[in-house]
């Protein structure tokens, strides 16, 4: 069973929603990224979020391109990002990691190496931003023989008819873009998410994501009760960034979010389905 | 039959694309976030909707005609042809549009299409300043709320256009992230139209970006290519033996090849930025020097580094310093219907003076470089081959930086 599957299954039992905290590889240094993700895991979270930097971050906000830009002055690869997945799963064999990134880096390393060397490092879900279904067969083909996910995103904007073509081309979980807008931005619409989740979800066998502009435990903990799993992108990064000349710093900024979005998450109701 | 025979055989017909998908071969596509996947297809049907309706057709043929000024003027540049010895120049004179380029014919377009789209807010990306010039014009004239997103060293570089766009009535956003140029203008237009899809329409400049811009802007700028064949044919009962046009996104370049393109007997040039030599690594020569990969919704040849980050680029005209190229050129050059050389900043340099002063028109920089290639191959051939020159626009705008590399400042 793949780490994905098996991780939702365990929360379903508990009847508890996956935590997924974004950040982005190599920054503010790629010594820091092994270390930040295990303390992402201690502080609760499900599974990691990995971004892949890239130097034309069309849809992201200024938060992620900044994170990218750090990353890159470390010159931060593709085939770095997979060697520090190798080093993270060295000590962690059940957390899932899912990269996060753009297809140009993939396009250049060829789809089966790219897929082949994401598996023997320990990837299980990749999510490319500009990669949309119709576009996507062949990559997809190279992660599922590869035994990796294929992650896709749905946004406020997608049609039913498409909706349908997502949920069956998508493995592991779902992504759903909360808002119209790039990563990081403000304006969350919690009511417009629940009515397209319940849309989602008739369609969907899969888990549910929910991501784009969930900046606090409130937030999260509104979100866990529409969705399997909460992603946390820019509020990460964003602690990151105030502390870039401080590792230690930054992770227990990090550490400190997590908590308190894990304990509202658990809290006791916040589970109780609302759609 | 041998292999390639074959594959040529079985080629699609190069008018026929790009396929129901938006490639061109494998380039091009749809490569954006979800988000814009909806509005694309919006985009998509309004436009085959509208192109083939008589109302728009005639709304846009009349701007064409009185707005613009249309049709531009052939013009046979007959004391430069005699210089040079070769063969006889025609040049394509899109710098006597209103506004001084090209651009303007696919500004004029897309407004229409977003005023009956309902739109009522316009973006647009600029690295030289003239597409959002373009687009700041038609804003202004159609009452459009209007913002063009430029690099903070384009803003630097190209002040005046900067300050023509704020008197038009748009807003000029400063773009601070990456290189601070034309391609980080792009994306973050593109990250305007994801948080603003409901009543915004994105102009794109060039024959880039997402399906079915490469193939909108395109069929706009095709006006450039009817009228040349038309006119070659009146003026000289012949078609044209060769066409030279420079390539930055590439939008002047298709604009006149597209209708010459089941014309096998004319040759087509595509003429990139070599900036200060291709050895270098100094240029923004994709197509020569690039590789293929998918940047900005679209498959393309790119400059781009050994992991697929993308490259900064160079050349002395901010209009073709891009690290892409529409695809449809992408697909140009592997099929062998059109041919791509690059021209270097001096050589540009060269044809601006040598042309100002043979023939009393100052041209871009960008459309210099097309003039340099004509330099060469003109030689090559005989005063009875005809060739069509794109002069995409006019140089004033470039006056400064060609007095700054003389070493005067004005
Ligand atoms: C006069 C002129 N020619 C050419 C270009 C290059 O664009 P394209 O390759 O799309 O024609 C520009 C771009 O700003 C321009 O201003």
């Amino acid at each position: 069973m793949s780490r994905l599957k098996a991780c939702f299954d365990g929360l379903k039992a508990q009847d508890r929603r996956a935590l997924i905290p974004y950040m982005t590889a190599g920054d503010p240094h790629p010594d820091a990224t092994v270390p930040l993700m295990r303390a992402m895991v201690a502080a609760g979270a499900d599974i990691i979020e990995l971004g892949v930097p890239f130097s034309d971050p069309m849809a992201d906000g200024p938060v992620i391109q900044a994170a990218c830009e750090r990353a890159l002055k470390h010159d931060v690869s593709l085939r770095r990002v997979l060697e520090l997945v190798q080093d993270f799963r060295a000590r962690d064999r059940e957390t899932p990691v899912v990269l996060m990134g753009y297809l140009n880096p993939i396009e250049i390393l060829g789809y089966e190496p790219f897929a082949d060397a994401a598996a023997k490092a320990g990837v299980d879900g990749v999510l490319t931003v500009d990669l949309p279904p119709e576009e996507a067969s062949e990559l997809a083909a190279a992660l599922v023989a590869a035994n990796i996910d294929p992650i896709f995103l749905l946004a406020p904007t997608t049609t039913s008819a498409r909706t349908k073509t997502i949920c069956a081309a998508a493995k592991g979980f779902i992504y759903y873009v909360s808002l119209k807008g790039v990563t990081g931005a403000a304006t969350l619409d919690v009511v417009a998410a629940e009515r397209k989740l319940t849309e989602i979800r008739a369609c969907a066998t899969i888990p549910i994501g929910v991501g784009f502009g969930i900046k606090d435990a409130a937030v999260a903990a509104r979100m866990a009760k529409i969705a399997d799993a909460v992603v946390v992108g820019s509020a990460v990064v964003e602690c990151i960034a105030t502390n870039a000349g401080d590792f230690k710093a930054a992770e227990a900024k990090v550490v400190t979010l997590l908590r308190e979005m894990r304990e509202a998450m658990d809290s006791r109701g916040a589970n109780a389905r609302v759609a | 039959m041998s292999t390639l025979a074959k594959t040529k055989a079985q080629a699609p017909a190069f008018d026929s694309l790009p396929d129901a998908n938006g490639h061109f071969g494998p380039y091009g596509g749809r490569f954006v976030a979800e988000t814009l996947m909806a509005p694309l297809e919006e985009l998509r049907l309004a436009y085959e909707k509208f192109r083939d309706d008589p109302g728009f057709k005639a709304e846009l043929d009349a701007d064409l005609a009185d707005y613009v000024g249309r049709p531009s003027p052939l013009y046979l540049a007959s004391r430069w042809s005699q210089k040079l010895g070769g063969a006889q120049i025609f040049l394509k004179r899109e710098d006597l549009n209103h506004t001084g380029a090209h651009k303007v014919n696919n500004t004029v377009g897309q407004a229409l299409l977003a005023k009956r789209m309902g739109k009522t807010r316009i973006i647009a990306e600029t690295g030289a300043g003239q597409h959002g010039v373009a687009t700041a014009t038609v804003a202004a004239r159609l009452g459009f709320e209007c913002v063009v997103y430029m690099g903070t060293d384009d803003i630097q570089r190209q002040a005046p256009n900067v300050f023509r766009m704020r008197l038009l009535g748009a807003k000029v956003v400063p773009v601070n992230s990456g290189s601070r140029t034309l391609k980080d203008a792009l994306n973050e237009a593109m990250r305007d139209w994801v948080t603003n899809v409901d009543n915004t329409f994105y102009i794109i400049g060039t024959v880039a970006g997402p399906h079915p811009y490469p193939a909108m802007v395109r069929d706009f700028q095709a006006v450039i290519g009817r009228e040349a064949r038309a006119q070659c044919l009146q003026q000289t009962g012949h078609l044209p033996d060769a066409l030279i046009a420079c390539v930055g996104g590439g939008s002047n370049a298709m604009g006149l090849f597209y209708p010459f393109i089941n014309d096998a007997e004319v040759a087509l040039y595509g003429v990139e930025a070599a900036g200060q030599g291709l050895a270098t690594g100094k240029h923004a020569a994709s197509l020569c020097a690039g590789k293929a990969g998918v940047l900005h919704g679209n498959r393309t040849y790119l400059m781009q580094d050994p992991d697929g980050q993308i490259l900064d680029t160079h050349s002395i005209s901010a209009g073709l310093d891009y690290p892409g190229v529409g695809p449809e050129h992408a697909w140009l050059k592997d099929s062998g219907r059109a041919r791509y050389v690059a021209v270097t900043d001096d050589e540009a340099l060269a044809s601006f003076h040598d042309l100002t002063r043979t023939e009393g028109i100052i041209p871009a920089l960008e459309s210099s470089h097309a003039l340099a290639y004509a330099a060469r191959l003109a030689k090559e051939m005989s005063s009875d081959r005809r060739i069509i020159v794109n002069l995409s626009g006019r140089g004033d705008k470039d006056i400064e930086t060609v007095a700054r590399h003389q070493g005067i400042e004005l």
